[in-house]
């Protein structure tokens, strides 16, 4: 630990580019150890992709992730986030899988309950699955909280860790541990075929194995994304899923007041242009400006093609490991719908108490797969699978009085689309409103504004390469060690005193925060 | 399959002639063809001995056209190559050449190579084998086109001590003047010819380029007006024995791409194959460098070395000793021959540290085939000084008239 801490003229010990909320976690955290540490944001307030923006005069919506469900609990407490202004309009939040009979199905923290009818072997079934898929997402959630061992090397701390994890997935038992193989790098269609019989249902627990994924529930690896939601969310503790009071931006504003009380200086509207090398190590950073900041360690909570190969540049870098950066499949499949609303929206069979829930349009897996299957081939579905909440329905303060905002994550909108985004737009925004109003008739006549914010458009808001919610994309080939690539799932990267924090990097994105809090661990630790 | 006629060449003939194929074919006494690099080329003329006798005592031809070559050109071409070789290319001046090794991100050598620098921000890079894929990725993040013009460019090698005199009767006027790693541009009896003065032999000698519609024509002036100076055909079996007098290391004999090892430890760095000399730390970044700078703070634990083993018979792929009981076995024969003109029984080995130094001694095992009966043979080996054979005559400038 440093005792005098440098005057800004001298640099700093750190300097964070990138003020979302795992740059302004990392800021923190390192800060917390007595280093001095700067955050540059490029944007006019912090937040990243986690903010809380106005897309109509008065109207107010989070950006992008618009459901608190992975942040983790601990990082709430250590970071004493509630002390620094953050507020919960709605907490355990049920999902609603909307139906087109106008008999929904809820499934809450006490289980499944109506209008929609169900057997009673899904009755049974449910809590079996929810209770053996917790306990392996219990394993995973260990996984999500650890620095990432390094394959081949000689360490032991290497070797523990993966005889560590090992020896857990052992300790599941012979017939949990058996099913874990079995599963674990299945396709979650299959795997809710053989447990459950009501397409709605099943539907809703398939959505949220793929939302936010360039995948269908028929892809290989999607029980993977379902308990790393699973466990992610178990990791967020018992009020998750949640919904910030005032948005998505709330949580940056209280981790951006948690950084400064840590002794974090934030700089907002500072774009980085470059990261500076000397003596083969980075050595501070350049703003776009052209001011130059020294720091003996760049951390960027940028996605990690941003930050090595166009902050650093490919010259810094060995060719067989630029190759892998420039692989890491980074296209966003998720787009955004915004829209302002004149009255409170109804959707059939719902009571009005219910609409502060997530409400999914994914009556079957079939649903999903064909909505998917657009998306191979350049094109979005006319029959979208889509996550709604109303924020408003437990958060007055985003609109003028009377008024009321729908969120909705839409999938799938692939980033390369063939036919090019300017043109289809408003097309899409068209049909994603049409598929809503079969679940909320007369949903088109309260609309005053609306905003669609495809991959293409995240990216270009939100300096996200691709688009992509998670940066890189969550599948196996990209998870834990070799999150983003080998060589840099470990946080630091080939170029010493450059490290990596943002969703690109184990455990990934959400606004989970864990990457920030991570990389802060073993900064502190390499970095001393 | 529907139209025949659209198949690339490769389809329809495996292996693809160069345009210097019909005079080679016509002056072929043993039809000995070999693949290389996708073409077929000439492995031995009239007898192994006559040739490689040649390239010590007067001039040969080499078709060396097959060597893949690459245009590399753009405002970072300098950036690029300096990020891609080992060597600092900064220090190259336009109209020089030079040697060098390119390695994979730990530092292993994928290929070695000679590059040419054509222009200010016009090179081209010379290889045993094809790399676009490596070249192409590592092109990424500089304002470079890398190119390959292989087919667009026919070359030959004149090696050999009377090659200068060949090349000045020919009508080069002021070949003489080129140093070694030079390179110049010529005109002779209508022909266009870029000349440098570079080879595989360790001789004095000249690698001539030309476009493929004035090879053959090159071919029979160099015949014609060499005849008094010996000039005579070779194919590669006599070529790889004067590579081996000269120390120089042939890919997939001496050392194996990095790109295509599939054990490990089986690829070599530059410093393990005694090319610390084309390394430059100090140059900037250069893929490999890390792993590399890692490797000579720890030292490294095999080296490529140049050994004298007694008796005469060539110890083809021996494995190598510490002690006569073969107890402790330390390395093995990567080349090996008998060299006529330094009369030396010597080979290219892979040696363990601490044997690695220039007197240590040590064992080889040689197998000996006498009419079906094999005999085993331990050989005392000496490390010795690369390469095993220099004559001032490469060097030379202007070399002598003979």
């Amino acid at each position: 630990m440093s005792a005098v801490r440098p005057t800004a003229a001298a640099g700093y010990d750190c300097v964070v580019i990138g003020g979302g909320h795992n740059g302004l976690v990392c800021a923190a955290y390192v800060a917390k150890a007595g280093r001095s540490v700067l955050v540059l944001e490029a944007a006019a307030q912090v937040g990243g992709a986690a903010v809380t923006h106005e897309f109509a005069p008065g109207y107010r919506v989070s950006a992008c992730a618009h459901v608190l469900n992975q942040m983790s609990a601990q990082l709430i407490e250590e970071l004493a986030l509630e002390l620094h202004g953050l507020r919960f309009a709605a907490t355990q939040m049920p999902t609603v899988a909307l139906s087109g009979d106008g008999a929904p199905l809820t499934i809450g923290a006490a289980g499944l309950s109506g209008p929609a009818r169900l057997s009673k072997h899904d009755l049974d079934a449910y809590p079996r699955f929810v209770e053996r898929l917790g306990k392996f997402a219990g394993l995973l959630g260990l996984v999500l909280e650890q620095v990432p061992p390094e394959l081949g090397t000689s360490a032991w701390s290497d070797r523990f860790a993966l005889l560590g994890l090992g020896w857990r997935v052992r300790r599941l038992g012979r017939r949990d541990m058996r099913e874990l193989l079995r599963i674990g790098a299945m396709n979650v269609y299959d795997l809710l075929n053989e447990q459950f019989e009501s397409p709605l249902l099943k539907g809703a627990l398939g959505l949220d194995a793929v939302l936010g994924t360039n995948f269908g529930p028929r892809s290989p690896g999607t029980v993977l994304t379902l308990l790393y939601r699973m466990a992610a969310q178990a990791g967020a503790g018992q009020r998750a899923p949640a919904q910030p009071l005032g948005g998505m931006g709330a949580v940056c504003d209280a981790l951006a007041k948690a950084a400064v009380a840590a002794g974090v200086t934030i700089r907002t509207e500072a774009p980085v242009s470059r990261v500076l090398v000397a003596n083969d190590a980075a050595c501070g950073v350049l703003l776009e400006s052209g001011e130059r900041i020294d720091a003996r360690t760049v951390i960027s909570s940028a996605d990690p093609k941003t930050t090595l190969l166009r902050l650093l540049g490919a010259e810094h870098l060995d060719t067989g490991f630029v190759r892998r950066v420039s692989h890491l499949r980074t296209s966003g499949l998720a787009a955004k719908l915004h829209l302002a609303l004149d009255a409170a929206p109804r959707f059939s069979g719902l009571e009005a108490a219910a609409h502060g829930g997530r409400l999914l349009v994914a009556p079957s897996l079939d649903y999903i797969e064909r909505a998917f299957n657009h998306s191979k081939y350049g094109e979005y579905s006319d029959a979208p699978a889509i996550e709604v909440t109303v924020p408003t329905a437990r958060d007055p303060s985003l609109t003028p009085a009377g008024g009321h905002v729908i969120s909705a994550v839409v999938q799938y909108a692939p980033y390369m689309l063939r036919a090019g985004w300017e043109a289809e737009r408003e097309r899409m925004a068209d049909r994603v409103i049409a598929t809503l109003e079969q679940y909320s008739p007369g949903l088109r006549g309260m609309i005053r504004a609306r905003e669609l914010l495809t991959p293409r458009d995240i990216e270009r808001q939100f300096r996200i390469t691709g688009g992509h919610w998670h940066h890189a994309e969550l599948a196996f080939d990209q998870f834990f060690m070799l999150r983003p690539v080998p060589g840099a799932a470990q946080y630091n990267t080939p170029l010493p005193g450059l490290y990596l924090c943002g969703a690109g990097t184990h455990p990934g994105g959400g606004v989970m925060g864990t990457a920030g809090r991570t990389a802060a661990r073993r900064i502190l630790a390499k970095a001393a | 399959m529907s139209d025949e006629r659209q198949l690339p060449p490769h389809y329809q003939q495996p292996l693809l002639q160069t345009p210097f194929h019909d005079r080679a074919r016509a002056l072929s006494q043993l039809d000995s063809f070999i693949p290389w690099s996708g073409y077929t080329t000439v492995d031995v003329f009239t007898t192994v001995e006559q040739e490689y006798f040649a390239i010590r005592n007067a001039a040969t031809l080499y078709d060396l056209t097959p060597m893949v070559k690459y245009r590399v050109a753009g405002p970072d071409a300098q950036r690029y190559l300096n990020r891609l070789v080992t060597r600092d290319v900064a220090r190259l001046k336009v109209d020089r050449v030079c040697y060098c090794v390119w390695c994979d991100d730990s530092g292993h050598v994928i290929d070695d190579g000679t590059i040419f620098r054509l222009g200010d921000d016009e090179y081209r890079l010379c290889t045993a084998e094809r790399q676009i894929d490596w070249l192409l990725d590592s092109a990424r993040g500089f304002d470079v086109e890398v190119t390959e013009v292989t087919e667009q460019i026919a070359a030959l090698a004149l090696q050999g001590p009377t090659s200068c005199a060949v090349l000045k009767q020919l009508g080069l006027v002021g070949v003489d003047r080129l140093k070694p790693f030079e390179l110049g541009s010529f005109e002779a009896g209508g022909l266009r010819v870029t000349v440098s003065r570079t080879g595989f032999t360790g001789d004095l000698g000249y690698e001539l380029w030309v476009a493929p519609q004035d090879a053959t024509a090159l071919w029979d002036a160099l015949l014609t007006h060499g005849r008094s100076r010996g000039v005579r055909p070779i194919g590669s079996r006599a070529l790889n024995l004067a590579r081996i007098e000269a120390g120089f290391l042939a890919p997939n004999v001496d050392f194996v791409s990095a790109e295509r090892t599939l054990r490990v430890g089986s690829s070599r760095s530059p410093l393990e194959l005694g090319l610390g000399w084309l390394v430059d730390f100090e140059k900037g970044h250069f893929t490999g460098r890390r792993a590399l700078l890692e490797e000579r703070g720890r030292g490294p634990c095999r080296q490529l070395v140049g050994l004298d083993i007694d008796g005469n018979k060539p110890a083809v792929n021996a494995l190598l000793y510490a002690d006569r009981s073969a107890r402790t076995e330390i390395g093995s024969v990567s080349s090996a021959m008998w060299s006529p003109t330094c009369k030396r029984n010597i080979a290219l080995a892979m040696v363990d540290v601490p044997h690695i130094t220039p007197g240590s001694s040590l064992w080889a095992e040689v197998y000996l085939n006498r009419e079906l009966v094999w005999e085993r043979r331990m050989c005392r080996a000496h490390v010795v000084e690369r390469p095993f054979f220099a004559p001032d005559r490469r060097r030379a400038t202007p070399p002598a008239d003979v």
